[in-house]
């Protein structure tokens, strides 16, 4: 099986579902002839022409909204947004039109849009290219939110986010475009939204994450097998609406459990899968619900010790599955 | 105008000149007739309890009715706003399904209950659901408009919106797109000259709404909005461009709001009853059913046929719409997402 980067898996993800179906088209900044400044879409303008890449103005709102319409006239646009920092101005969009849109025309209108953004830290972005979303969008009935860790998982995702038939906010973690290499086969697939899936089993401790979080979860699990803490890891995939049962059973499956997200701690979605976890179950737990996350500070800073002092670290992680499987 | 031998005004017929038949401009009076009856008796059940809101719409049934007429009412979309009772009724929405609307019952095609009256919705009727934060559906119309290009279908997307919308950066984000994209589609502006109690000079500081249409390389035009036929000339003038290829129009009808923002509103703490009754002589159901004499194509007689008749419809869709059962409170989780099967 081909072994290709995240990005690379998205970009084919992208190709296949605009050769499946004449629907699909692009719309965003700098996607066409540049190809996105992070090559998400490179190589598809010169395939299949400026009406389906389309490069659209510097407006966010716009791009989603404009989304919106061809969606309800029968078009599956993909909208990427530059960066999920810079989405908020279509967020009126987003959580008032898109997410309503089949509920409040009591299942007339639909909305089969899929907007990507790049989100996530830890590549010298500042306040401003480094956010994670996700939290801002995940009170929102009507919204799916899919944030894939592996290629295998980018590609699977993206194609089921491209058919649903609802809206679905597809964040890619901007770090793991060219970090993260795995194989992906060729042929077409795709993987169920809504479904969290296990990277890995184990007994003692239990990791709840998503994103690029999943590899640092990974390598610190790796490094504890050594010293006998064998560790289960979930990797949520979806994060709204979460996969409740998936939860409970990696929560009761080791009784011990860390919470693992790299956007700011307070309301975010490991708030939620907390939550979860205590209302199910409390006759499991061996110990506290631990949540590793950012420090509640307004974003990511942009000089080098700053940042590091802000994201969360594969250190932090293997220190935090230590003390719950000694606790 | 011209004058006869007796120097008395004789209006000069002025639909034939822009091809609409005597039918037409009756049946554009009776949707604009349609649209102040239905208006009315809302402001009546409101005040008697029998339903919790109305949004009004009197004072603009001209600007919208005529608009209606001069778009293809069997292919062209549309994204009217909550006050485009005249607009919806002259697109095929009928009296009944207004009354389901605002007596917010199951079988109301626009939300079943689920939105406030007037958020007007019908995929069969290609009119766009359209939501409370205004000025969004803008940029669904430039979207509509986008996808029909795609798809090579000859259509217009028709947009209105009220003047206080005009400031909002998706009214902006949604014409620059339209302009840059050659897209045909139509933004009627409804200038009823107040934003709840905000008038249009603390609203903006240019001299019209249409001026803002150079700005995105696009025509820009003003018209009465208490003159059917002047909406109507003027959105078949856009529309005509449209199909042409030459992309949007920014249109502005010039119309004044005759009641209060809503029922919960009280018009007199900001503006005065005399600035009312002065708009009042203006007011686009009278002068039109003036002209309509005047050319004799409205007679006493089948004004009076078309005043019973739609007094009729409405008690008959009153009578039904309050008898009609709400929505199961059971169905208050159905279609947040797709449904299988």
């Amino acid at each position: 099986m081909p072994v290709i980067s995240y990005i690379e898996a998205l970009t084919q993800a992208l190709d296949e579902e605009m050769s499946r179906d004449e629907n699909v088209f692009i719309m965003g900044e700098d996607v066409g002839m540049r190809g996105g400044v992070f090559q998400a879409t490179k190589g598809l303008y010169e395939k299949y022409g400026e009406n389906r890449v389309i490069d659209t103005p510097l407006a966010e709102s716009a791009i989603a909204g404009v989304g919106i319409g061809a969606a309800m006239y029968g078009m599956r646009p993909v909208a990427e947004m530059q960066f999920s920092d810079f989405m908020l101005p279509a967020a009126n969009q987003i959580i008032s039109e898109a997410a309503k849109m089949r509920y409040r025309s009591n299942n007339d209108w639909s909305v089969p849009m899929t907007i990507r953004a790049p989100f996530g830290g830890g590549v010298h972005g500042g306040l401003y290219h480094s956010q994670s979303m996700e939290a801002i969008f995940a009170n929102v009935p009507g919204l799916k939110i899919v944030i894939p860790s592996t290629p295998y998982d980018v590609k699977g995702l993206l194609k089921a986010s491209i058919r649903s038939n609802d809206p679905v906010l597809f964040f890619e973690h901007k770090r793991a475009y060219r970090l993260i290499k795995g194989e992906v086969p060729n042929h077409d697939y795709v993987l169920p939204l809504g479904k969290a899936d296990v990277k890995r089993k184990g007994t003692d401790v239990t990791v709840i994450t998503y994103g690029l979080m999943v590899h640092f979860a990974l390598q610190a699990a790796e490094k504890l097998a050594d010293e006998g803490i064998s560790v289960h890891i979930l990797d949520l995939r979806t994060v709204y609406p979460l996969d409740k049962e998936a939860i409970i059973e990696a929560a009761s499956k080791t009784g011990k459990i860390l919470l693992l997200t790299e956007d700011t701690k307070e309301g975010s979605i490991m708030s939620e899968v907390a939550a979860i976890i205590a209302e199910n179950c409390l006759f499991d737990l061996d110990a506290p619900i631990k949540r590793l996350g950012a420090p509640d500070a307004p974003a990511m800073p942009y000089a080098g010790p700053l940042e590091q002092a802000f994201m969360v670290k594969p250190e932090q992680v293997e220190n935090e599955l230590r003390n719950l499987a000694e606790f | 105008m011209i004058k006869d031998k007796s120097e008395t005004t004789i209006e000069t017929n002025r639909h034939q000149e822009l091809g609409l038949t005597d039918q037409d401009v009756l049946d554009i009076y009776l949707n604009m007739l349609k649209a102040r009856r239905v208006d009315e008796r809302l402001w009546l059940l409101n005040r008697a309890g029998k339903i919790p809101f109305v949004v009004s719409g009197q004072g603009q049934e001209a600007a919208q009715v005529g608009a209606a007429f001069a778009l293809n009412r069997d292919k062209d979309y549309v994204a009217p706003y909550y006050r485009d009772y005249g607009f919806v009724l002259a697109w095929g929405m009928t009296i009944k399904e207004l009354m389901l609307n605002n007596f917010a019952k199951a079988e109301d095609p626009n939300s079943a209950g689920r939105q406030m009256p007037g958020h007007f919705s019908s995929k069969k009727l290609r009119i766009l659901s359209h939501s409370s934060p205004v000025t969004t559906q803008n940029p669904h119309a430039v979207g509509i408009a986008l996808a029909a290009k795609l798809k090579g279908d000859d259509i217009v997307s028709f947009v209105t919106f009220g003047e206080g919308s005009s400031n909002q950066g998706d009214f902006h984000e949604a014409a620059n797109f339209a302009a840059v994209q050659k897209l045909p589609v139509v933004f009627m502006c409804e200038n009823n000259h107040y934003a709840i109690s905000v008038s249009l000079k603390h609203q903006l500081a240019c001299e019209k709404i249409s001026d803002r249409a150079i700005g995105y390389g696009m025509p820009g035009k003003t018209f009465d909005g208490n003159d059917p036929l002047a909406a109507y000339a003027a959105v078949k003038e856009a529309s005509d461009r449209a199909h042409r290829g030459e992309g949007p129009t920014l249109l502005e009808a010039n119309c004044y709001r005759l009641m209060p923002h809503t029922s919960d509103d009280n018009d007199m703490t900001y503006r005065t009853k005399k600035e009312v009754d002065e708009a009042k002589k203006n007011d686009g159901v009278l002068t039109f059913a003036n002209y309509l004499r005047a050319v004799g194509v409205l007679t006493e007689d089948r004004e009076k046929k078309m005043e019973e008749q739609v007094r009729k419809e409405i008690d008959e869709a009153t009578d039904y719409a309050e008898k009609a059962p709400f929505d199961d409170a059971d169905t208050v989780l159905r279609y947040v997402y797709e449904e299988e099967n």
